[in-house]
């Protein structure tokens, strides 16, 4: 069948051994697995490399690019990061778990054909939910339910559409579309669904910040970074995708803003981060692709080194809110100073890679003349700054002294920090090492001084507007509501509405026929008597004399005589 | 001389936090005037203009937190919302 070793299975049986395995003997999987993993990646060439004969159809489940080795490999790095973080606090279900949704995600990245893409993707699905669940509490039991059913619906959306596709066109292959019909809408919808797009990205908000401290970190990297792979793999050049990524974008910074509990501003900055690269794959340049992979890798990085920051806080505190927290940049320098640079990165800094690889994707709209795209981008990358930027270090490690003074990380958590941190300064300080791994040819220069002044003057002047409107962000006990208070209130009080309303119509007839059921048995026993009194008796139920009888019985005899001689 | 027992961490002392905001404006004066030695060229001819990007950014963020602020007037809503129009968490644990 094939030479060459899956690399998504690699990771699957390292999952699957993580369970019955104790002590070093686990530990040793754990950062092995997703190492092997790693390598395989790389042994992998272009083009497809293995083919299965499946009914009448030709499944390409290993199908090798530079893209999809690049979204593989920060997958492979990412999980055996996420393992380095986790290994020693996670339970050992949770750990399988994340392994497996990853195993799923670098499925995904290999896919050749569409069935291969769906059992991969309902994989993620699948695991990424008991991720969610190992958070332990019943709100993320009732997260990870909501978070099910959304995305075994976006799966039965995608298959919808994929069977649309086999049927009408013929082809499984994974080839460049655009949506032009009702299959193609149904796949890009499925996917857009992962993406955490408009009107349902409330799912992203709602479920990741209820995992555990380190679950958050691994889901944080595969869903929506697939989605964003599928999408340069189908939809390139998709103008809707424009649209969509710019609203996303706006809408994580404006949620973002609202919220309160630290991981949940994490979590609405993946929307806002996906949103540059959906908005990128619509441009569909060379460029625009080059960046969102780029974008997308780097992402990854900063946006797990946020989650990781935030996930010692609350290790140590088991606090979450900013309302809570503060001042803690005394006694936990270390989370501190990497809480800074994953914040620095996703801003877009100079020397970060998000400031290498964010700007391509503005070069990209600006190269294509989409001055509104550039300027709303541009605007974006400040709001970056303000909601995630600033406001994440700034509610969690100063404003004011909360008067807690917990530990520093982990050594094993500290060094998973380490590493990441690391990364995002060197594909800041040295893009040109990570340039040659992009799908196209980079023919893109960060560093031009014009460039980098404009993005200094447009960053630390919102962080002045932060330190300045201060006092109009002041943080409140409260939630935001989104979308999904139409299926979570709406949809339930409409529920019980009608629920309540068959109960009382149920009710109402059941007592309907019993006051009918009386009044004909009342009825019954006045006329034939088995109620009738005296005084009250219908006309069967009387005591008639036998003269009146005979009386009857003579004319109703004569009556029937008449009848029946005419 | 009466020393406080405990002085708080150099870094949020008044002293420092002045001579950090002069600092940071400092830094921002710097950005701006940059822009005199190394002109940008700009792609749309508005976006080269000088301290565009310090303008763009600043009103950019002020927009974003008014709006924001105007949404959370319809949006917001206590934190044990959920729980309280959720249906009964199952209690078996």
């Amino acid at each position: 069948m094939t030479e060459f070793l899956p690399p998504a299975l690699i990771l699957l049986t390292g999952a699957l051994l993580i369970g019955p395995l104790r002590g070093h003997w686990r530990t040793a999987v754990v950062l092995a697995a997703p190492l092997a993993t790693l390598w395989a990646v790389w042994q992998i060439p272009d083009g497809v490399v293995a083919t299965v004969t499946f009914l009448d159809y030709q499944i390409e489940p290993l199908e090798g690019s530079p893209l999809r080795r690049l979204f593989a490999t920060i997958f492979a790095l990412m999980t055996f990061t996420g393992g380095l973080y986790a290994f020693r606090q996670a339970r050992a279900v949770e750990l399988a778990a994340a392994y497996a949704y990853a195993a799923g995600a670098i499925g995904v990245c290999f896919a050749g054909d569409l069935i291969t893409m769906f059992l991969y993707w309902e994989l993620m699905a699948l695991f990424s939910t008991l991720v969610v669940w190992c958070g332990g509490t019943p709100a993320a039991r009732a997260a990870g339910i909501r978070y099910a059913i959304m995305h075994l619906l976006g799966g039965v959306i995608l298959k919808v559409g994929i069977e649309g596709v086999v049927v009408h066109t013929g082809s499984i292959d994974i080839q460049p579309m655009l949506a032009t019909d009702f299959d193609t809408w149904m796949i890009l919808t499925g996917i857009l669904i992962n993406a955490a797009a408009p009107p349902v990205s409330a799912w992203l908000a709602d479920a990741y910040p209820e995992a555990s401290p380190t679950g958050s970190v691994f889901l944080s990297a595969f869903t929506t970074k697939t989605a964003v792979l599928a999408l340069i793999l189908l939809f390139p050049g998709e103008p809707v995708l424009i649209g969509v990524g710019l609203f996303m974008v706006m809408y994580g910074i404006i949620y973002a803003l609202l919220e309160n509990d630290a991981r949940r501003i994490l979590a609405y900055s993946i929307v806002n981060q996906v949103g540059f690269m959906v908005c990128a794959v619509g441009i569909g340049t060379q460029m625009a692709l080059n960046g969102a992979a780029a974008h997308a890798f780097a992402h990854i990085i900063y946006k797990a080194l946020l989650f990781m920051s935030a996930g010692v806080v609350i290790y140590r505190t088991g606090k979450s809110k900013c309302t809570d927290l503060g001042g803690l940049f005394r006694t936990m320098p270390v989370t501190a100073v990497c809480g800074i640079v994953g914040a620095l990165a996703i801003s877009g800094f100079p020397m970060t890679s998000g400031f290498t690889t964010k700007t391509m994707i503005s070069q990209a709209a600006a190269d294509e003349s989409l001055m509104t795209v550039y300027l709303l981008l541009a605007a974006a990358s400040a709001g970056v700054f303000l909601h995630a930027g600033i406001k994440f270090p700034w509610f969690v490690f100063f404003q004011k002294d909360s008067g807690l003074r917990p530990k520093d990380a982990p050594w094993n958590m500290a060094a998973a920090m380490g590493l990441f941190a690391a990364l995002c300064l060197l594909i800041g300080i040295f893009p040109d090492v990570f340039y040659r791994f992009l799908p196209y040819t980079v023919d893109y220069e960060p560093y031009k001084i014009g460039k980098v002044v404009f993005y200094l003057q447009l960053l630390l002047f919102s962080g002045l507007a932060f330190f300045l409107l201060l006092p109009l962000m002041r943080r409140t006990l409260t939630i935001s509501l989104d979308t999904d208070w139409l299926w979570r209130v709406m949809l339930y009080r409409a529920a019980t509405a009608v629920q309540a309303g068959l109960s009382a119509l149920g009710a109402g007839l059941h007592t309907r026929r019993l006051q009918w059921f009386a009044a004909l048995r009342d009825r019954g026993g006045y006329h034939f008597g088995a109620l009738a009194t005296r005084k009250r008796a219908g006309v069967f139920s009387r005591t008639w004399s036998i003269g009146t009888t005979g009386l009857w019985i003579a004319v109703l005899l004569t009556a029937y005589l008449l009848v029946y001689v005419i | 001389m009466t020393e406080p027992v405990e002085k708080d961490h150099w870094l949020v002392r008044p002293t420092t936090i002045r001579w950090l905001w002069l600092g940071f404006i400092a830094v921002l004066i710097l950005t701006v005037f940059a822009q005199l030695l190394f002109p940008a060229k700009g792609y749309f001819g508005v976006d080269g203009w000088l301290g565009f990007g310090a303008v763009f950014g600043f009103l950019a963020c002020l927009a974003m937190v008014l709006v924001a602020k105007g949404l959370g007037l319809f949006l917001k809503r206590d934190q044990d919302y959920y729980q309280r129009h959720d249906a009964e968490p199952p209690t078996d644990d």
